[in-house]
């Protein structure tokens, strides 16, 4: 059998620990034993498909997608872009990106959620898209809130997105969070601080661009993410002058 | 040409709430309709329980199970070898209804999964075999100490030749071993 080309393999100093003992939770779920490499296999290197039969064109507009009929969810509104690429900066066209999050006040719309701040009847706070072919992805959202958790006596998260993105192989899977730029809850979170590298933490960071921004409707971020790479398109950068 | 090369997104956990985004009716969200609900008449079900290191049921899991087909083949077309999968809230337990894909010439029946949770800062790959099949031409479990093996292998039961049991060790005695793949 013919398996597509390999994985990068994938850094894990780069990415959190499993135990990261400041997030609290992390110390009876992580595992003990390092990871076992093994060989990539035709599992690893397939994956779902999704196509424009899935999912729906409102599913990307949060604003909307849970509100009434001519209602729109309460709080900054904002235009969220970016695109989805691999290691050697190639779009990867075509994939499922699912965010979810708080609503303006910093509460989920779910039943373990109980935070005192109030469910937004207009807002449910799950969208997902497909990638178009430049990778370029766009949802309309608010901004949610930061809101308190039990990790310590006085825990706050940073305002974030969650994000989960497929790419083209089950191995490329993976889930993070999107953070505001500016946000100073950033630096005190030990779930972002479970990053060991400040650039790899820098790297969730949503910009403000402005010039993407829609005047007297939406305030714009981008934040771009970056999936694994296939082996045999690693194109080494070369030092200048050779 | 200017070809840099990036590095990957940093993992975060998927957090408590992972079900709004990846399963919304399962949390209460209406809409919109759920992605890998399961679409085939199921053959086999794989239940059991992820326990952390202090023997608590992790209540708040959410599985991805993705599998070869009955010919044994990964298709690339569509989602139908794609579920997700939740434990109970009040209970832990997790249930997996599919169809029982086929081996093939290096591989023995798998199901891989790939598992998030809150206190999870990396989705965990991990893979279930079933206890009743011969796991000898199996490429992937020679990497695997010998020992370990068995932490990835499901028990059938034993009045139920379609029903197994596979519980998922997060850390400690009977660890479930995790892929670097
Ligand atoms: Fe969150």
């Amino acid at each position: 059998m013919t398996l597509p080309p390999h994985l990068n393999r994938r850094d894990l100093d780069w990415h959190p620990p499993a135990l990261a003992p400041a997030y609290k939770t992390t110390r009876a779920r992580s595992p003990q034993h390092p990871l076992v490499y093994i060989p990539q296999t035709a599992g690893d290197l397939s994956g779902p498909t999704f196509g424009h039969g899935d999912i729906s064109s409102t599913d990307a507009d949060l604003l909307t997608n849970f509100a009434a009929p001519g209602q729109s969810a309460i709080g900054q509104r904002i235009l969220l872009t970016g695109r989805v690429l691999d290691e050697d900066g190639r779009p990867v066209p075509n994939t499922l990106v699912e965010i979810w999050q708080a609503n303006a006040g910093g509460r989920y719309r779910h039943k373990n959620d109980s935070y005192l701040a109030p469910l937004d009847d207009n807002f449910g706070g799950c969208g997902r898209m497909l990638s178009a072919a430049d990778g370029r992805y766009a949802f309309k959202t608010i901004l949610p809130a930061p809101y308190p958790w039990p990790n310590g006596p006085n825990s706050w998260r940073p305002a974030h997105i969650h994000f989960s993105v497929f790419g083209h192989a089950f191995a490329q899977r993976l889930i993070t969070q999107c953070y505001f730029e500016g946000d100073p809850l950033i630096g005190h979170c030990p779930i972002a601080k479970a990053i060991p590298s400040s650039d790899a933490v820098d790297r969730l960071i949503a910009r403000l661009d402005l010039d993407g921004s829609s005047p007297f409707d939406m305030l714009a971020y981008t934040f771009d993410i970056v999936l694994r790479g296939r082996q045999a398109t690693v194109f080494e950068n070369r030092k200048e002058g050779t | 040409m200017n070809v840099f090369k990036l590095k990957e997104t940093p993992s975060q956990t998927a957090g408590p709430y992972v079900h709004i985004g990846l399963m919304p009716q399962y949390c209460g969200v209406a809409t919109p309709p759920q992605l890998g609900a399961g679409s085939c008449p199921p053959e086999v079900e794989i239940t059991g329980t992820v326990w952390d290191g202090d023997g608590v049921p992790v209540r708040d899991v959410l599985i991805e199970c993705w599998q070869a087909n009955a010919a044994g083949d990964f298709s690339d077309g569509g989602h139908a070898q794609w579920q997700r999968i939740a434990s109970d809230f009040d209970t832990g337990v997790w249930r997996l209804q599919t169809v029982k894909p086929a081996a093939t010439t290096d591989t023995a029946p798998h199901v891989l999964l790939w598992i998030v949770a809150r206190g999870i800062n990396m989705g965990l790959h991990t893979r279930v075999y079933f206890g009743d099949d011969d796991h000898a031409c199996d490429a992937t479990l020679t990497h695997v100490p010998q020992e370990r093996r068995s932490t990835l292998i499901a028990r059938p039961s034993s009045h139920d030749p379609n029903l197994y049991h596979f519980d998922i060790r997060l850390q400690g005695d009977g660890e479930t071993v995790f892929f670097d793949v």
